[in-house]
C-alpha cells in the first residue's frame, strides 16, 4: 500500500489556515524533513494560506509528494479567484502591505522555500506555488 | 469562546500558548492581556511558547503588539521558550521582534521580570 501523492486541501475559514499547517506538517514529515525545515515550510504555509483567505476570499491548497534523485520534497500551491495582485513588483517588496499586515507574507514565505512562484492578473486571481525539498 | 488562559502570579501574569492559535485567538489573547494588566497592574507578563512550534508574522505582530502595550502600561513582557527552528524560521521571515525582551527559559524569565520589579 502507498501513500496518497497528491490532494487538495479547501482554505476559506479562518480556522482553515491551521488545518493547511496540520496538513503540510505531517506530509513533510512523512516526506521525513528535517526539523527546520519542516518549521520553514509550515511557516510559508502559514503566509500564504492566510493570503488566500484574507485577500482572496478563500481558495485551495493543492499539495504533491515529489521525488528527484532520491530526496522527497513538497510542492504547494495556494489559488484563489480573488481581485488578484495588480503589482507584483510592489506586492514582493519587504514590508509593503494592501491589508493590516506587516508586510511580510509573499516576500518572507518566498525565503522560507527552495522553489516560488506567483502567477496573478487582476481579476484573475492568485497562484502560488512553493517547493521545498527535505 | 475558546481562549488562552492567563494566570496571576503575585505581581505577574503569566501565558503559556499550548495549542496551535488561529487568528482570532492571538487577537482574543491581546485583548484579554490588556485588559487583565489594567485590572490587576501586574508588574510583568511572562508569556512561554515553548510549545508553539510555528510563529508566522501574524503570532509575531501579535507578540510585538502585547510587548508594546504593555510598555505603555507601566508592564514588562518577556518571551520565553521559542524553539530553535522557530528562531531561525522567524529571523529569516525577516521578523526581529524588535522591543521584545526575550529570555531561553521561563526560570530566566521570571528572573529577569524579578529583578526589573524589584523597587530601585
Amino acid at each position: 500500500m502507498s501513500a496518497e501523492q497528491s490532494g487538495t486541501q479547501p482554505i476559506l475559514l479562518e480556522q482553515d489556515v491551521v488545518r493547511a499547517r496540520q496538513l503540510a506538517r505531517t506530509l513533510a514529515q512523512g516526506c521525513g524533513m528535517s526539523l527546520i525545515n519542516l518549521t520553514k515550510l509550515v511557516t510559508a504555509v502559514s503566509e500564504l494560506a492566510r493570503n488566500a483567505v484574507v485577500y482572496g476570499g478563500g481558495g485551495h491548497m493543492d499539495w504533491q509528494v515529489v521525488e528527484k534523485d532520491h530526496r522527497k520534497g513538497l510542492r504547494l500551491t495556494f489559488r484563489d479567484e480573488g481581485p488578484g495582485i495588480p503589482d507584483i513588483k510592489l506586492a514582493m517588496t519587504d514590508g509593503w502591505t494592501s491589508g493590516g499586515g506587516l508586510g511580510l507574507g509573499l516576500t518572507g514565505a518566498k525565503r522560507l522555500v527552495d522553489e516560488f512562484e506567483l502567477d496573478t492578473a487582476p481579476g484573475a486571481g492568485t497562484r502560488v506555488t512553493i517547493l521545498r525539498w527535505a | 469562546m475558546e481562549r488562552i488562559p492567563i494566570l496571576q502570579i503575585g505581581e505577574f501574569l503569566l501565558v503559556t500558548i499550548q495549542v496551535d492559535m488561529h487568528d482570532q485567538l492571538a487577537m482574543t489573547l491581546q485583548d484579554d492581556l490588556s485588559e487583565r494588566i489594567s485590572a490587576t497592574s501586574a508588574k510583568g507578563v511572562l508569556i512561554d511558547i515553548s510549545a508553539l512550534d510555528m510563529v508566522d508574522s501574524f503570532i509575531g505582530r501579535m507578540i510585538g503588539t502585547i510587548s508594546g502595550v504593555s510598555r505603555i502600561m507601566d508592564t514588562q513582557t518577556v518571551l520565553v521558550g521559542m524553539q530553535p527552528a522557530v528562531a531561525i524560521t522567524l529571523v529569516e521571515l525577516g521578523l526581529t521582534l524588535p522591543g521584545v525582551r526575550t529570555a531561553l527559559n521561563a526560570e530566566r524569565g521570571m528572573r529577569l521580570l524579578n529583578n526589573s520589579a524589584a523597587p530601585q
